[in-house]
């Protein structure tokens, strides 16, 4: 649990990237109980008791353990905090625009949140008369991968998307569809 | 009795004020029913499908203090769908008709439109308080309705609510007229407000004792606000990040140790530890203290903190406390009655912040204890006995141990023997909640020895129908049973149907009760609603016809004077 750093970045593991150490996601198990046999249900608590593997590993339930949402959030707010305090600083540029700017990502809880952000940033540099809405028609806003690869934002979860991207680029209407 | 004038039966009335009581002397005949229901004034309805709108309006047409329930606890837990039922505005519009003259309104679990909120505001010319607790369907434009509207509010108070932010305007709709406000609670609110608007809408309401803002109130607000209102007794504040040194925290502690009065404190979203030497001023007047929304303060940070805190009654921490901790609050805190543990860490791999021992130590400290709600990854049969012990005035008592059915780690045994004990030695007990691994013996005491209990919650505990048949045969007061992935089928579901009629509502999800257990005990019982809850995915695919075999996966049965409702939408089957 200790090594952390780029250890941590080559291991190998079955989950997503910027999952938890669980490699498995929440399970729904109540989809699948409908169809237990009476002898399942009843040992079903006591598989659990069995099983000494870390809790992180085993299925979850929906529902548990019996946390209100605005709770579970808060959690996965300070495990964010705990793993990583500083936070992820990535530099945006758009095309035309005489300098760049950075971004935290830790900040921001979702897509929409991010665009918003970038969107007050970049306003002010929209050409012509128009004022165009940063992420709408017009733009589209990518990142380098850590592959090196320029994505389209928004295609993977959010939390996968922070820990995999480098760089931001808001590209213009006409590089954006590949003219 | 009845030679009295009916002034005065109906000042003798005067002097009930429980619920219970109310509705017991209204059964006595006649004359005392109809005297009850013309000077009732406060009416409590559990269950908002057990009784129609307008009947209630029509029976007590005197009502200033209404309160309504709607889904099932579960609920909180995502385990009832999103659009199960629970409608608010079907009784506001029966209110609206029947009792103009409303003046307060608690509404808990409901769905409560813009539109519901909209009528609220203009159609009751006295209205002073509305609570809405874990409701949802509103948005800020519901509540700037009753802002501009209810002249003489006194009461806003949104606790843990999903309300959509369509800006920051609401707050703002508060007239400059007003200045009756004593609570304002929109600490559940993800959106700005306008800073300035509430300084200067506090600033006017000289009454105001209780104030929780959301995480969008800075600390620089927080202190111009904490100027304005130093009879505060209630605080939540808002985030509370600044950097120590600076000027806006100097500022914010000068404006605490003005505020002599305040004695309850919640909020503290992202706080650094070192900020919270702020607070050490007011410690010693703390009665009810909520950290439970500060995961970045640590064990060490809050003991700091607590042993400041030694009027402190009420409780509301995060597991990484630690044993030690707790350790200090017991040591600390004498006149503790409630405690709340919650967990942090419930994604992570389980370093095991708080066990028995925290529990024990707070036991033997904290004499008073009567309130228990504690997430911890262990417990062991000889805690339990020695935590029943020492605190035999236990009203509430729920324990959840993270891992489900897990055994007492020291002998691998269930805890059926600790929770016996608590319950054999709390003979106060209302409310129960159970974990860890549990057999039928578990439910053979409870149902011979928690005679006062009214709600029992039940999780992956149980070995067959017995269990079920010993709470329902047992619990003469009980009111309200839910039960999730329990080995409880059809035999346990029809042991006992009249025990239905009892109690407020059954809960059953992920257990074994099939559909033609669930159509039969709707036969027998014309008076109880059996709802058979279906999850989407099973929607699409089940056929036309499920046999009666197949078992059902979530079960709602409640008693009911309204019949089936007309509102339930195509996934809820009511038999």
């Amino acid at each position: 649990m200790e090594d952390l750093d780029n250890l941590k970045a080559t291991e190998l593991t079955l989950g997503l990237p910027g999952t938890s150490d669980a490699p498995e996601k929440p399970a729904t198990v109540s989809s699948r109980v409908n169809r237990r046999t009476n002898e399942e249900c009843c040992t079903f608590a006591r598989n659990r008791s069995e099983d000494t593997a870390a809790p992180a590993a085993k299925a979850r339930a929906v529902g548990w353990p019996p946390v209100r949402s605005s709770r579970m959030n808060s959690c996965r707010a300070r495990k964010m905090e705990t793993e990583d305090n500083s936070g992820i600083y990535v530099k945006v540029s758009m095309d035309g625009a005489p300098y760049l700017r950075k971004v935290d990502l830790r900040i921001y809880n979702g897509y929409k949140e991010l665009r918003n952000a970038l969107d007050d940033m970049f306003r002010c540099f929209s050409l012509g008369g128009v004022e165009a809405h940063i992420g709408e028609s017009d733009n589209a806003i990518t990142y380098e991968d850590r592959d090196g690869d320029w994505m389209l934002v928004g295609d993977v979860p959010w939390e996968m998307f922070i820990s995999s991207c480098k760089r931001l680029r808001i590209m213009k209407g006409s590089e954006a569809r590949g003219q | 009795m009845t030679y009295f004038p009916e002034e005065v039966v109906e000042h003798i009335f005067d002097f009930l004020s429980s619920h219970r009581d109310r509705n017991i002397v209204s059964t006595v005949c006649k004359a005392w029913y109809r005297v009850e229901r013309l000077s009732r004034r406060s009416v409590f309805v559990g269950n908002c499908y057990a009784v129609r709108p307008g009947r209630v309006m029509a029976r007590f047409p005197g009502t200033k203090c209404l309160s309504v329930k709607g889904k099932p606890h579960f609920a909180d837990f995502n385990l009832v769908p999103h659009d199960w039922g629970g409608f608010a505005l079907p009784w506001i519009e029966a209110a609206a008709r029947g009792c103009p003259g409303l003046e307060e309104l608690r509404l808990k679990r409901m769905v409560v439109s813009d539109e519901s909120l909209e009528l609220l505001a203009r159609s009751f010319p006295n209205f002073k308080a509305l609570v809405l607790v874990s409701c949802e369907g509103f948005s800020t434009d519901g509540l700037a309705a009753i802002a501009t509207h209810c002249r003489g509010l006194r009461e806003l108070d949104l606790q843990e609510n999903e309300v959509e932010d369509h800006g920051r305007q609401w707050l703002s709709c508060f007239p400059d007229s007003c200045t009756s406000l004593e609570s304002l609670n929109f600490a559940c609110l993800k959106g700005e407000v306008n800073a300035g608007a509430l300084e200067r809408l506090v600033a006017r309401c000289v009454n105001l004792r209780s104030l929780k803002l959301n995480r969008a109130i800075s600390v620089e607000s927080l202190a111009r606000i904490l100027v304005r209102t130093p009879h505060l007794v209630e605080l939540g504040t808002g985030s509370f990040t600044v950097e120590h040194r600076a000027e806006a925290y100097q500022r914010l502690i000068h404006a605490f140790r003005k505020c002599k009065s305040l004695k309850s404190l919640s909020g503290f979203w992202d706080v650094a530890p070192r900020c919270l030497q702020s607070i050490y001023s007011i410690c010693p007047n703390l009665t009810v203290l909520n950290l439970s929304y500060a995961p970045a303060i640590q064990g060490a940070d809050l003991v700091k903190l607590i042993r400041h805190c030694f009027k402190l009654q009420k409780l509301w921490v995060l597991d990484c406390i630690g044993d030690k901790g707790l350790a200090v609050v017991a040591s600390t805190c004498k006149e503790l009655q409630e405690l709340r543990v919650f967990p942090s860490d419930i994604y992570g791999t389980g370093t095991a912040a708080v066990t028995e021992e925290g529990l024990v130590a707070i036991s033997s400290g904290c004499s008073k204890l009567n309130s228990l709600l504690y997430f911890c990854h262990q417990m062991t049969n000889a805690a339990l006995i020695t935590v029943a012990k020492n605190c035999p005035h236990f009203t509430r008592f729920r324990l959840c141990i993270l891992d489900p059915g897990k055994p007492d780690p020291d002998t691998n045994q269930p805890l059926d023997e600790g929770f016996g004990a608590i319950v054999r030695s709390c003979n106060d007990l209302r409310r129960l909640s159970l974990s860890g691994l549990l057999t039928d013996t578990v439910f053979l005491y409870i149902g011979e020895y928690a005679a006062r209990l009214e709600m029992l919650s039940i999780a992956f505990a149980g070995d067959s129908d017995k269990g079920m048949v010993y709470v329902l045969n047992g619990c003469k007061n009980l009111r309200k049973l839910e039960i999730r992935d329990s080995p409880f089928g059809d035999a346990a579901l029809l042991e006992n149907v009249g025990k239905y009629e009892t109690m407020r509502s059954l809960w059953m999800s992920s257990c074994d009760v099939t559909l033609g257990g669930c159509k039969a005990l709707a036969a027998k019982m014309p008076r109880l609603n059996v709802e058979v809850i279906n999850d989407r995915v099973e929607s699409d695919e089940m056929e036309e016809n499920p046999s009666d075999m197949h078992k059902v996966e979530k079960m709602y049965v409640y008693r009911t004077l309204a019949g089936a409702r007309n509102d339930a939408p195509e996934f809820v089957d009511i038999l």
